[in-house]
């Protein structure tokens, strides 16, 4: 049976959206659906704790997993405090880390991450760190006991695709977390791309919010992340430049001409 | 390296001879680029490339819809004081102008904060005069201990500060420093500033980088656009926030363009700025730096603002009073008439219809600062 197990919970869908970016948010519903999605993360920046009247996260339907991340903390002490934040405004206690000292490129620091998550996981969260692809800070995070590690495939919201796929390759092959494919994924296409190379889920945001029709692209992306799943399930054929028949050397021991 | 030294290269550079020397060719070839020069910014800012305002403005809304969504953040400024030992020759707070003066005090502070916080606003930019014996440093910290318990996020924008009291300042819940150089041309600041601490170009220009050493989120520079050339000052300040992103890429750097307001100073404007002008200087910052924040005034009118948003404005103030106590007794005496006078409701329902989310709360300053 191919289930998704994060932190001993069986999540059905391996496609988690974002909550950004929206012309409206009342729109959040519509996306959730067509996507299918399990889990929805949320920025805790956006959201208005002393007014729940005004507070985004009313817009989430329940059932869902919420996983508050802590955009715009620029050191692990500012991630704790926003993850310490949510659990006690009753978000739950899955946390995102994100830590960012770049505001041009958003590409996170794994050494502040590592730090975050080290204590928040001690504290009984369920930590998923944002990170660039790196094998050695990985592996810290998944000791100091990451639930997953989300490493980046392009800047966030740049829609560039698999940037970093070798190293996300290398992610996949060697970590015993789930490996979550989050920023830069553009097109269902690179959705598909990176679910076929044996990614456990993918998490996006700006494609589909920044979208002619976000509900419409939504349900793209949902299809796209079930048939790469469904591609790496089935085990791809290998790939080669020129046409092979089947046989060519030893064709002759069964009597054929060798194609 | 401090701004000033690379601002200064510039001071004797022929910008009329450059501007002159763009052609229809050089301004298509830079819209295909994505990563533009300062050369390439300065290109876009000349009348050569007025033709190609609506490609250059297509271009501004796709690249900011992809970096900061389809959102503009609101804020409203609080005026705490008026008192102020400038006589710059275009505002209406200067020393030489006999208007009521203003200073609230911790209770005011503290009514005014209620009144704009019901109000829905969560970001607030705090303003004073520069009068360092009356709004002393020690005021504005006692302001700042206030406001903190009413907003998720404060800006200052105050007479540029040491590094020591920025240090302080923002240990007191400053999370961002607005600070507009005014002019960058030197030697036109000099006249336009020829009494009081304002005087000092220098100390002025290099403030965002000192509140920036000490940690501070976020930074607006600008120019008030009608002063001088507003070609030279556009692309000054786009220096600036460039040197600002590279320098400190922690910090989250935006830029504004306000253009002159008429005001109680009579004040001959020789450098006017059309709206097409404004637009195309808006456009081509986006163009020259795309992740950076751009604010639109309440300077401007409603109309203006409404459209200008697609260009690659992602702040804007509302619900604006530029009066010392404005929002609890409207008799006040406002720094500048606003243009823009829609509610805080007005200018959300107004965002929403043209397909922007009015985003009021982006930090959680409150909670998370000075609790370790």
């Amino acid at each position: 049976m191919d289930e998704l197990i994060i932190a001993g919970i069986k999540v059905r869908s391996r496609l988690i959206t974002g909550s950004g970016k929206y012309r409206d948010d009342r729109i959040i519903k519509d996306i959730l659906e067509a996507a299918g999605c399990d889990i929805i993360t949320v920025a805790l920046r956006r959201v208005d704790f002393d007014r729940p009247q005004e507070n985004m996260l009313k817009n989430i339907p329940p059932g869902k997993i919420i996983l508050p991340n802590t955009s715009g903390a620029r050191n692990a002490g500012e991630a704790v405090r926003l993850a310490r934040l949510a659990k006690a405004m009753g978000c739950g206690n899955w946390i995102k880390i994100e830590v960012i000292n770049d505001q041009k490129y958003l590409l996170p620091d794994n050494l502040e991450t590592i730090k975050a998550t080290e204590t928040l996981a001690k504290e009984g969260f369920v930590v998923l760190p944002y990170m660039v692809p790196d094998l050695a800070a990985a592996r810290r995070m998944a000791d100091a006991g990451a639930a997953a590690v989300m490493p980046l495939g392009a800047p966030i919201g740049s829609n560039r695709g698999l940037k970093t796929l070798e190293l996300i390759e290398i992610l996949v092959e060697e970590m015993n977390v789930p490996v979550i494919v989050d920023a830069g994924i553009g097109r269902p296409s690179h959705a598909a791309a990176a679910m076929e190379i044996g990614v456990d889920a993918i998490l996006l945001n700006t494609a589909i919010a920044t979208a002619d029709d976000p509900v419409a692209m939504a349900r793209a992306f949902r299809l796209a992340v079930e048939a790469g799943r469904a591609a790496y399930c089935a085990g791809l054929g290998p790939t080669s430049k020129t046409a092979r028949p089947s046989s060519p050397l030893t064709g002759f021991l069964d009597g054929s001409s060798g194609g | 390296m401090s701004f000033y030294s690379i601002i200064s290269k510039y001071k004797n550079y022929n910008f009329t001879e450059f501007c002159a020397s763009i052609t229809p060719e050089k301004v298509t070839a830079i819209l295909e680029r994505d990563t533009l020069t300062e050369k390439d910014y300065l290109a876009l800012l000349s009348d050569a490339a007025a033709p190609f305002l609506e490609q250059m403005a297509q271009k501004a809304d796709r690249i900011t819809r992809r970096h900061f969504g389809s959102v503009i953040f609101i804020f409203t400024p609080l005026y705490i004081s008026n008192y102020c030992d400038n006589s710059c020759a275009y505002c209406s707070f200067g020393r030489q102008q006999t208007i009521r003066r203003r200073h609230l005090s911790f209770d005011e502070i503290r009514a005014e904060a209620l009144r704009i916080s019901a109000g829905g606003i969560r970001h607030v930019l705090v303003l004073t005069g520069e009068a360092r014996a009356k709004a002393t440093p020690a005021y504005c910290e006692g302001a700042l201990r206030i406001l903190r318990d009413y907003f998720s996020s404060i800006a200052i924008e105050i007479y540029p500060l040491t590094e020591g009291e920025y240090h302080d300042l923002i240990g007191c819940g400053a999370d961002g420093l607005t600070i507009y150089q005014e002019t960058y041309e030197e030697d036109r600041y000099g006249m336009l500033h020829s009494g009081g601490p304002k005087q000092d170009y220098g100390f002025r220009l290099e403030a965002p980088e000192r509140a920036c050493r000490q940690g501070i989120r976020s930074v607006t520079v600008g120019a008030l656009l009608g002063l001088s050339d507003p070609v030279r000052d556009a692309f000054s300040a786009g220096l600036h926030a460039a040197y600002l992103q590279r320098t400190f890429p922690e910090v989250e750097v935006s830029v504004a363009f306000p253009r002159l307001r008429p005001l109680v100073a009579d004040f001959k404007q020789e450098y006017p700025v059309s709206d097409r002008r404004l637009a195309q200087t808006i456009a081509a910052l986006r163009l020259f730096l795309p992740t950076a924040g751009i604010t639109l005034s309440t300077r401007e009118t409603a109309n203006f603002r409404n459209a200008a948003l697609p260009l690659g404005v992602t702040r804007m103030s509302a619900g604006v009073s530029t009066a010392v106590g404005g929002h609890t007794s409207p008799e006040a005496t406002p720094q500048f008439e606003i243009a823009d006078t829609r509610t805080v409701d007005e200018v959300k329902d107004d965002l929403l219809r043209l397909g922007f989310q009015p985003v009021m709360h982006d930090w959680n300053g409150k909670y998370v600062r000075n609790q370790d």
